[in-house]
């Protein structure tokens, strides 16, 4: 019997996959066929979705994209019917195809089970081996053993600061007092990142069963999830995954049978950037405004309601169980000398294949960008890559062979962040780029530090008079001695690290804010306070259509006659460029 | 339900602990949309607690409105993936269907339009959000489409 199954991750539902979903359902129950529908949740090719599995009798995996009902229909007909593969819908089979170096470079450790196993399926989970390495844990391992097993496999935080584990576990383990707690943060909200949440929704029971190992390691029998209010999905999802741990004693008193206790609660979120930050986190939960506060001391010593707590995010608690079943030679194996394992990026922006890869640590930029994010939208050149949300910074193409790993991005100013890739092309402004993480943060400021709140305000003015045209010389100095002050003076991660976006375009593409400043001009023909049209005169077939295309009636000329643009008038829509088919409208 | 009836049944489902403060917000707003003047002084006398630390505490949180808002809260994408992908263009044919701006609500109360920082959609932008439920790869056309659902369905 065929087993069919529907990747009904956030990216498969909201691209129509529900609906795919009930059409299959719809055909077994219809034509009575013998097959066994499943759901499952995503496997990092977003850019595909909906995404349907075909596993047949000799267990061959066939991957259709882009499944529409209509082509779901076709495909129970042809394929899992009359045992004729739909070659040209399928993206991954045992013939070779396009995407199949989306995967090639990839290892998956975080994304192990994700758009292979039902998510919503403990039992699915536990034939995976999953809560196989907690057991192991219980009944074999100290928890000094837990915590020296995680330091030698030299797994970093992934959320963003990259501090080592299972040093931080250790830290933990050591503070004084009885009662400690372990907080997983789910409040991802770097522009560009998505990996927590595709976690989440994909395999939560990851998640869960990182978090009660290290709640072993350290101590504690309570646990928190802090999860964003923007991802309803995933929150459902923790909430069924801990019923179904609690129902089968996995979580709760004793779990496993064994004299330990643990229990996990979900705190959401209520659309607050800040609270990814420790301790405003921990306020947050608390119940109050989610304001970072001085460190030390570290949560470690002093966290939830003042207790030792430690804090991972969501893809670092994923990584664990896999490190305790595998070892930490085998985590350590793969990376490079002061980064080890893998890491999940997510591709947005100007790229081919948008989605999630999970690539050993020490890949090249170029290697993600192009052998696994397919290249450029529209066959346009690479320009840059943002890289660490607000707090990270733009990699310029030509350091596209720069091996990923915490030191090397630091170096250049960016940081590893939580893996966000944003791409850019030819066509993005990059002092507009630095203007939109700006008023991110601006936006973002808790307002407790002056130079965060104040600072990030008076950044984005200029940067904002720069890009309306209006730039002034001295901009660029005034820019960076602001960037100084905030970054020299805010107490967070947030404020901190604000510049960084503003700093590394300066550094990289300063003759981009000077053509602004000193010519009034956008190289990437981007800023439209700087953009004028015009309309070639030898090329214009005064046809009329921009004429009618125009919101503003700038455009005047008789037909059959070379038309013409009041720059005046002209609003700067670009309908005109677009609606031209003789290419006769240019943009300056 | 009334609104001192919704105060109540959140507060007998979370308790009054400090720490459920959010949690009794966040089911204030899931019934009512917002907090008003009165939600907030009942939940700050159900905790004991000054209503300015409530309002403190709700004003923070972009989730947590102060403002009336539509039965239909629509939070559209404004980070840089969804921009590069046509959020601008999502703005204005949600501006022009509903005929009104960013930050406003229709004049019936059943929609307001909001922009929010990212939501974890970035490789499926332009995204945005209709109270709890998702769209993403909007184009203008679709954006339409949706709302002359939920203008019909309720």
């Amino acid at each position: 019997m065929k087993t069919i199954k529907v990747g009904l991750g956030t990216c498969g539902v909201s691209a129509g996959a529900q609906k795919t979903y009930e059409a299959i359902k719809n055909e077994i129950e219809l034509q009575n066929i013998q097959a066994v529908l499943k759901e499952t949740g995503c496997n990092g090719m977003c850019y595909r979705e909906p995404l349907v599995e075909v596993i047949d009798e000799q267990k061959n995996s066939f991957v259709y994209g882009e499944v529409t009902p209509e082509k779901a229909k076709t495909i129970m007909n042809s394929h899992v019917l009359a045992d004729e593969p739909v070659a040209e819908w399928l993206v991954q089979s045992t013939r070779p195809s396009e995407d199949d170096t989306f995967f090639k470079k990839q290892n998956r450790i975080v994304l192990r089970n994700c758009g292979i196993i039902d998510p919503s399926s403990i039992t699915e989970y536990v034939a995976t081996g999953g809560y196989e390495a907690i057991q192991r844990v219980l009944k074999e391992y100290t928890p000094e053993r837990v915590i020296d097993v995680i330091t030698r496999s030299g797994l970093r935080g992934r959320g963003g600061g990259g501090f080592l584990s299972g040093v931080k576990w250790k830290f933990c383990r050591d503070a004084a007092g009885d009662k400690k707690y372990i907080i997983c943060n789910a409040d991802e909200g770097d522009p560009g990142a998505f990996m927590d949440r595709s976690t989440l929704e994909s395999d939560p029971h990851s998640v869960l069963e990182g978090m009660m190992i290290c709640a072993y390691a350290i101590g504690a029998e309570e646990g928190y999830i802090y999860a964003r209010a923007e991802y309803p999905k995933a929150v459902a999802r923790l909430k069924h995954s801990i019923r179904e741990a609690l129902a089968k004693g996995f979580l709760g008193k004793n779990i496993f049978g064994s004299p330990v206790n643990f229990s996990v609660k979900i705190k959401e979120g209520a659309g607050a950037f800040v609270c990814g930050e420790e301790t405003a986190l921990i306020a947050s939960i608390e119940g109050k405004r989610g304001m970072p506060r001085f460190r030390p001391p570290f949560p470690a010593n002093k966290g939830l309601w003042g207790k030792p707590t430690n804090i991972n995010n969501v893809e670092t608690y994923a990584n664990v169980p896999w490190i305790i079943m595998n070892g930490p030679e085998a985590f350590a194996a793969f990376g490079t000398d002061n980064s080890k394992g893998t890491k999940v990026f997510a591709l947005a922006g100007k790229i081919q294949r948008g989605g999630l890869a999970e690539v050993p640590m020490g890949i090249t930029i170029n290697e993600i960008v192009f052998d696994i994010g397919g290249g450029i939208k529209e066959g346009k050149k690479f320009k840059a890559v943002q890289m660490g949300g607000p707090s990270g910074g733009c990699i310029p193409a030509s350091m596209g062979d720069l091996q990923i790993d915490y030191q090397q991005i630091n170096r250049t100013g960016a940081i590893m962040g939580s893996g966000g890739l944003v791409v850019m092309d030819e066509s993005t402004c990059m002092v507009d780029m630095a203007k939109f993480f700006l008023r991110f943060t601006q936006d973002e400021s808790c307002g407790k530090c002056t130079f965060c709140r104040i600072g990030t305000k008076r950044m984005l003015e200029v940067l904002e008079r720069i890009t309306d045209g209006n730039g002034k010389e001295g901009d660029i100095e005034l820019l960076r001695h602001l960037a100084y002050e905030i970054r020299n003076n805010t107490i967070c991660g947030l404020g901190q690290t604000a510049p960084n976006p503003v700093l590394t375009t300066l550094k990289y593409f300063p003759e981009e804010y000077e053509a602004h400043i000193r010519e009034k001009r956008c190289p990437a023909h981007s800023c439209s306070a700087l953009l004028t049209y015009s309309i070639k005169a030898d090329a214009c077939k005064g046809c009329m259509a921009c004429a009618k295309a125009c919101p503003a009636e700038a455009i005047t000329g008789e037909k059959k006659k070379a038309h013409e643009i009041n720059t005046a008038v002209c609003i700067k829509c670009g309908k005109c460029l677009e609606t031209c088919k003789f290419n006769a409208v240019i943009k300056n | 339900m009334m609104l001192n009836e919704i105060v109540s049944t959140a507060v007998k489902k979370f308790g009054v602990g400090r720490e459920q403060l959010l949690p009794v917000l966040q089911y204030v707003v899931s019934q009512e949309k917002w907090l008003s003047e009165d939600a907030l002084l009942g939940v700050a006398r159900a905790f004991d607690m000054s209503a300015a630390e409530v309002y403190g505490v709700a004003s923070f949180y972009s989730f947590l409105d102060t403002k009336p808002r539509g039965d239909y809260v629509i939070r559209v994408c404004r980070t840089v993936s969804c921009d590069m992908a046509g959020k601008e263009a999502i703005m204005e044919a949600l501006e022009k269907t509903l005929h009104i701006s960013v930050g406003e609500t229709t004049a019936d109360r059943k929609f307001t339009l909001l922009e929010t920082n990212c939501m974890g959609w970035c490789a499926e932008g332009p995204a945005m959000l209709v109270n709890d439920y998702v769209y993403t790869g909007l184009t203008p056309e679709k954006v339409v489409d949706i709302l002359q659902g939920y203008m019909a369905g309720a």
